[in-house]
């Protein structure tokens, strides 16, 4: 029997982890609900409503990335509780079909996280109005969501054939996005600041080039994580 | 003319860290014949049905499945088998209509193929419910559709009538007994039931060959000997 074409495949992955989740609501609302509670935490905690420049920038991105470490602890528990990995192994498809799949996943889980966080940050703590500093922001934001879907994806695959897979998860995808926070938060700095600056071309530029290394990496191992 | 071997094992040996789950084992089963696998909890039994299904790699000796050498030639041999196992490797908060189709699209098969088997098996009137709202029973008549849906060569059955009612054995039948010509790999606990279906019994214990002979062969105290 040959292999069925792995755009189909891919749309089948994507089509069933998105209904699981629609019908589940285990990751999405756990990750928005975990960014509004610790901007109003900061809110009251710093006891300032007005952060700008990288205070600004730096609260926004340790939130989403603590808030997309609960999206990656989840992303194959549904597939390693009920079966989904040996019913894809069991199968003839590309294995790359399944990368690719969950990071896509990962990545409209981070979208609708952040179309309730940024708002949210907008209302809760930042000084300068977001307006302006939106179209750089979409940029930086799709950058790094790029870098912690790939990231993720490695680790939740490696994380969840193990015994302490939710300790793993963190400590495990924790060290490998630093360099995508960081580089995220200095490109989003000047724009947050109170008089907005042009967005940093060096750390987009940084930003894009750790997810295509990793893109390349996840490619490389992925089928291996797989296998017993 | 030589009868093809759907089967060969020769010497093939499995641990999980220092336990050994399966040892020295040689087996030889031809296409079309029925092996049946007996043994108490803990024999080997269920690491035997997923080395067949290329889930577990050998750690010594030799394995081919339907004329492919495992672990190497696994690709080759992946959606030619069909596994029933402990686990319905259905998704939960899917319907059974919509993991038939996920399937489908895994092994590139149509989905009127699922129709069919739904009708077969008496599901089709509640297969746009969610797993989780289904008996056990009518998990199990799903997850026989799913095993079956790519016509498997090799079926491995691991208790497979397991929370079947009288009726829906029958109705499962001619899908995965004797009839329906298939190379079969039998776990069960029920040896009157599964010696009346086999060309050749295997009986484990800790791992280890105990019993290996036609039905017809069998001294019938060595089946309670492998119990005690």
């Amino acid at each position: 029997m040959s292999a069925p074409p792995t755009r189909t495949v891919l749309a089948a992955l994507l089509r069933k982890d998105l209904r699981v989740e629609l019908r589940s609501f285990e990751s999405v609302p756990a990750m928005a609900l975990f960014s509004v509670t610790t901007f109003v935490l900061f809110h009251f905690g710093l006891r300032q409503d007005s952060l700008s420049g990288d205070l600004a920038s730096g609260v926004l991105w340790v939130t989403l990335l603590f808030a997309s470490v609960l999206g990656i602890n989840r992303l194959f528990v549904a597939d390693a509780e009920q079966g989904g990995f040996d019913g894809f192994l069991l199968s003839p498809a590309d294995r790359s079909a399944l990368l690719l799949a969950k990071a896509l996943a990962l990545l409209a889980y981070l979208v609708v996280l952040e179309l309730v966080a940024v708002p949210a940050f907008a209302l809760l703590l930042l000084k300068p109005s977001i307006g302006p500093a939106l179209p750089g922001l979409l940029v930086v934001l799709a950058l790094a969501d790029i870098g912690v879907a790939v990231i993720g994806t490695l680790v939740g695959a490696l994380a969840v054939r193990t015994r302490a897979r939710d300790l793993l998860g963190p400590l495990l995808s924790l060290p490998m996005l630093v360099p995508v926070v960081l580089g995220a938060a200095r490109a989003t700095e000047p724009l947050f600041a109170t008089h907005a600056g042009a967005l940093p071309l060096r750390w987009l530029a940084i930003l894009a080039l750790y997810d295509l290394v990793f893109a390349l990496i996840a490619f490389a191992l992925f089928d291996f994580l797989l296998e017993d | 003319m030589a009868v093809l071997a759907a089967l060969e094992l020769r010497a093939l040996t499995r641990s999980y860290g220092e336990r050994l789950a399966l040892a020295d084992l040689t087996v030889t089963l031809e296409a079309g014949q029925t092996l049946a696998v007996l043994g108490p909890n803990g024999a080997g039994k269920t690491t035997l049905l997923r080395l067949l299904a290329t889930l577990l790699r050998p750690h010594a000796g030799e394995l081919r499945v339907l004329g492919h050498a495992l672990p190497q030639e696994s690709w080759a041999v992946r959606g030619r088998i069909g596994l029933l196992g402990h686990e319905p490797l259905l998704y939960r908060e899917l319907t059974a209509r919509e993991n038939l189709a996920f399937h489908a699209a895994l092994h590139g098969v149509a989905s009127d193929r699922a129709e069919q088997l739904l009708a077969a098996v008496g599901m089709e009137r509640r297969a746009d419910e969610p797993m989780r709202t289904l008996s056990r029973g009518m998990v199990q008549r799903v997850a026989v559709c799913r095993a079956l849906l790519h016509d498997p060569e090799l079926l491995l059955l691991d208790e497979p009538r397991a929370n079947l009612d009288p009726a829906a054995s029958e109705l499962v039948e001619p899908l995965i007994g004797r009839s329906s010509g298939r190379t079969r790999v039998i776990v069960s606990h029920d040896p009157a039931g599964l010696l009346a279906e086999a060309d050749l019994v295997l009986g484990l214990v800790r791992g280890r060959v105990r019993l290996l002979a036609p039905p017809d062969a069998l001294d019938p105290s060595a089946l309670s000997e492998l119990y005690r």
